[in-house]
């Protein structure tokens, strides 16, 4: 993976907005942001030209610590939102921010068809397995077992393995991360922008706060990078790897290529806003 | 057959058999010679085959409904008749496929011809495929259309498939006139009159594709949607014209993403639409709220169908006012227009956007199943009155807008309540679009002040709206004792209910304001002032634009509720004008 923090290009404070974050000491979503932030700095991007687009939830307030545009939506709906603005200024820089409950449960619904429609954002999953706003219950990526004040006697569920549900959706670039490596972090999410395509980065984002079992700690033990030959192009070796859970894997466990939901908009489109005229006098022709 | 200024024609069959080709040929045909055409037709339903009927009412003029009864019925098969013949008017005329089935001897109210169509096209002119146009010029023969309109028309849809099945198509037409001719004597009393030939010039098309197309005029350039009957078509047609004005057309997974998508491209600065169906009307509500919070402009084109839950998809009622006005959690600011005609779907996608645009709020279309499959005749519509101007933009580095201060704020407090709206791509407009209560700079906020100011602000923009409202629709006579107030698809019947009154010498006024939410004062309050008795017919059980009359306005109204899934008749609006009309006297 190239070393991509080393061309910084831009102070970090630009990309810093007046609004502090609101997340509790030690959440690992202060990882993110900042992984985000190096991120944005090493692109070199403009902040009039970003859109950070959220749902509900912890997490999904960051927006508003940035200095870009954003859109902090409803509770599921980060997927459609990106969509449209994409359709309508396929020229943005769009990244989606939200946690697992936003993405897989209440928005488990939009999250496959964003991406089976390989739209050209960056999504970044703070998974922390809780619900944290709510003050903790089980969440769509809880281990069977977990207790929570919704689940005295423990999740009967089991949990969703955000990976292959991508990989398996169509996403054409998929990763994981973790909140206590924010070098590597920061790359992913460069490479998930440089990614034509729906990139998924699962980031472990851990709730100190809630979730007393998925821990900085744990994620430490638990995860591994993934072997130097990992293939990514290569479907049967990254379904094992999104499926391995000891080790769990960190790093860009798929990436394909492909039309870009935005490419097959442009391509279909035969005509600009100076033809509306002529096109309404054809219809109205054809219908004389 | 006594001699009638108008004619109602219904052609029934199995779908799929040439029910709507051959209803919509006579329709073209008859609108170019200068007839006015109203039809109705089942909308497609989820299921493939099945009963199918298309029904046109023709006229030297301009028609507002359906008709109330069937003049002639063309029935393809077996279950065409029996379905039909019960609307079948006493002296009407049975036409059917003789080829395909013999109806029993009727008990002599209405006369009945065998119409061998199937016979006619296999044996004589050994092209099974023009039993249509057969029909066609059957049905053309028996009103005098001139077959010339036909002809032409042929021609527009054959000649590229060759010059074989262009003749064998003519020929079918040939056919058809020539056997009415022969053999149905009640021709000579069906001849209707067309209008004048006039140079206005005139297009033919539904009321979900007059939508569309104000929709296009108004500028919207990204339409996202999920199929629904009956607003399907809109998608159907955007589909294929957006792309060529630079737009985009997007199938969304749900009726929550489609909204989405839609709030998604009008906050980064392109016009956008999406239409449904009540069913998907109910989930899109959720970011209804969400359009109005974070104050994007959006238009909402919801065809009422008759519910609640899947309710009957293919059926027409008016019983989506509450939720589109009321409807959602908090006190969400919204406008609602209702087209009441083909021509008016229009002329409202158009105000739609233009109201949007300018109070920054949501807007939700009141269309229904019947004005959605309904086609007109109407005059081609006037682009230069279809143009909407911008919402108030920021136009970014500190350049704030007239009467503002510098340095942006995307929620600042102004007295229209409209504040700028920054694109992204805009310098200095860096905000945060939320749902959650916010300041001035769209920054969280929950303190109690703030709340207070902010929902004024949104609520202001209602009171800008009001006054917005688009003109009603009129009609009648403005001094007498009896109104009728009414909405939507309904004020067609209620039209010809009052030409009918006025032959009888009741003097009946009624308005329709195009704008249902808020309640345009200015234009309801003279009316419900200035009469006696109000009916307010709807269809639908509880009386929904009744009761929002009567909350605002602490005025009684008398409901008049149909709830079949059907719309009213005029006769049945005529029958409770002329039952209150003593009364109010």
């Amino acid at each position: 993976m190239p070393d991509n923090t080393a061309v910084a290009v831009k102070p970090l404070d630009e990309f810093k907005s007046e609004e502090k974050p609101t997340w509790c000491p030690g959440c690992g979503d202060f990882g993110v942001l900042n992984g985000l932030y190096n991120a944005l700095r090493v692109k070199g991007y403009q902040t009039k030209d970003i859109v950070l687009v959220s749902g509900i939830g912890c997490s999904s307030r960051l927006p508003f610590f940035v200095s870009s545009y954003g859109f902090h939506g409803v509770h599921g709906r980060a997927m459609p939102i990106a969509t449209g603005i994409k359709v309508a200024n396929p020229d943005l820089k769009v990244l989606a921010m939200s946690g697992d409950g936003d993405a897989f449960a209440i928005g488990g619904g939009h999250f496959m068809h964003a991406a089976r429609r390989n739209l050209d954002i960056c999504y970044v999953i703070m998974d922390n397995a809780i619900y944290g706003l709510t003050k903790g219950q089980t969440s769509p990526t809880s281990s069977v077992g977990f207790v929570t004040k919704t689940t005295p006697k423990g999740t009967p569920d089991r949990p969703i393995n955000p990976l292959l549900l991508a990989v398996a959706g169509g996403a054409t670039f998929v990763a994981r991360a973790f909140s206590g490596k924010p070098k590597e972090l920061a790359e992913l999410i460069v490479e998930g922008i440089d990614h034509k395509g729906f990139a998924v980065i699962d980031c472990y984002s851990p709730c100190p706060t809630f979730n007393k079992v998925n821990t900085f700690k744990s994620y430490r033990e638990e995860t591994a990078d993934l072997p130097p030959d990992h293939d990514p192009t290569d479907l049967t070796q990254a379904i094992k790897a999104a499926a391995a859970a000891d080790p769990l894997y960190l790093g860009i466990i798929y990436r394909q290529q492909g039309e870009s939901f935005e490419d097959h908009i442009k391509a279909g489109q035969t005509g600009t806003e100076a033809d509306a005229p002529r096109v309404l006098a054809e219809l109205f022709q054809r219908y004389s | 057959m006594t001699q009638r200024d108008d004619l109602v024609i219904r052609v029934a069959g199995e779908a799929g058999e040439g029910v709507l080709s051959t209803g919509q040929l006579i329709t073209l045909a008859a609108a170019r010679a200068g007839y006015g055409v109203l039809t109705d037709s089942v909308p497609p339903s989820e299921i493939k085959g099945g009963h199918s009927l298309f029904q046109i009412r023709l006229s030297s003029h301009r028609l507002q409904s359906r008709g109330d009864t069937i003049d002639i019925l063309l029935a393809f098969n077996q279950e065409g008749y029996e379905k039909n013949i019960g609307e079948l008017r006493e002296g009407g005329l049975l036409l059917y496929d003789s080829g395909d089935f013999t109806p029993p001897e009727n008990p002599g109210t209405y006369r009945q011809h065998a119409l061998p169509l199937t016979d006619i096209a296999r044996k004589e002119l050994q092209f099974e495929l023009g039993k249509n146009v057969v029909a066609v010029g059957a049905v053309a023969a028996l009103f005098g259309l001139d077959p010339e309109y036909v002809k032409r028309l042929l021609h527009q849809r054959f000649a590229r498939k060759g010059e074989d099945i262009l003749n064998k198509n003519l020929k079918a037409l040939e056919a058809g006139i020539n056997y009415v001719e022969r053999n149905i004597p009640e021709r000579g009393t069906l001849q209707l009159e067309s209008s004048p030939p006039s140079d206005q010039k005139r297009i033919v098309v539904s009321g979900n594709q007059a939508v569309a197309l104000g929709a296009l005029a108004a500028g919207c350039r990204v339409y996202a949607g999920y199929p629904i009957t009956p607003a399907t078509d809109i998608m159907e047609f955007l589909a294929s014209e957006l792309p060529k004005v630079g737009g985009a057309v997007v199938q969304a997974e749900d009726e929550m993403a489609a909204i989405g998508m839609a709030l998604g491209a009008s906050y980064a600065g392109r016009r956008a639409m999406t239409a449904t169906s009540g069913p998907g009307f109910s989930l899109m509500v959720e970011l209804l709220g969400l359009a109005a919070m974070a104050e994007i402009p959006v238009v909402v084109v919801d065809a009422q169908r008759a519910g609640p839950s899947t309710g009957m998809p293919t059926r027409q009622e008016q019983g989506d006012l509450f939720l589109a006005a009321t409807g959602g959690h908090g006190e969400i600011q919204r406008i609602v227009l209702a087209p009441v005609s083909v021509s008016d779907c229009f002329t409202q996608a158009v105000n739609a956007f233009s109201l949007a645009e300018r109070c920054q709020l949501p807007v939700v279309v009141l269309s229904d199943t019947i004005l959605g499959v309904r086609t007109e005749s109407i005059p081609t519509p006037d682009l230069s009155s279809a143009k909407v101007a911008d919402r108030l933009r920021y136009e970014g580095n500190g350049h704030a807008g007239p009467g503002l201060e510098s340095g942006y704020r995307r929620y600042q407090f102004t007295e229209s309540g409209i504040s700028p709206m920054a694109i992204p791509g805009t310098e200095g407009g860096q905000y945060v679009a939320t749902g959650l209560e916010h300041n001035e700079s769209g920054r969280p906020r929950s303190d109690a002040a703030n709340h207070r100011d902010m929902t004024k602000k949104r609520m202001n923009k209602l009171e800008l709206a009001r006054q917005a409202a688009p003109p009603p629709h009129v009609y009648g006579d403005e001094d007498a004792d009896v109104g009728v107030l009414c909405w939507g698809s309904t004020w067609g019947v209620v039209v010809e209910a009052i030409d009918v009154a006025r032959q009888k010498g009741l003097k009946v006024a009624a308005l329709a304001p195009r704008m249902l939410w808020p309640l345009p004062d200015h234009q309801i309050k003279p009316f419900l002032e200035s009469k006696r008795i109000v009916l307010v017919p709807e269809t639908n059980y509880s009386g929904q634009f009744a009761q929002l009359v009567r909350a605002r306005y602490l005025r009684d109204v008398t409901p008049v509720n149909e709830f079949t899934g059907a719309a009213f008749k005029v006769s049945q609006l005529l029958d409770e004008i002329e039952g209150v009309y003593q009364h109010a006297r």
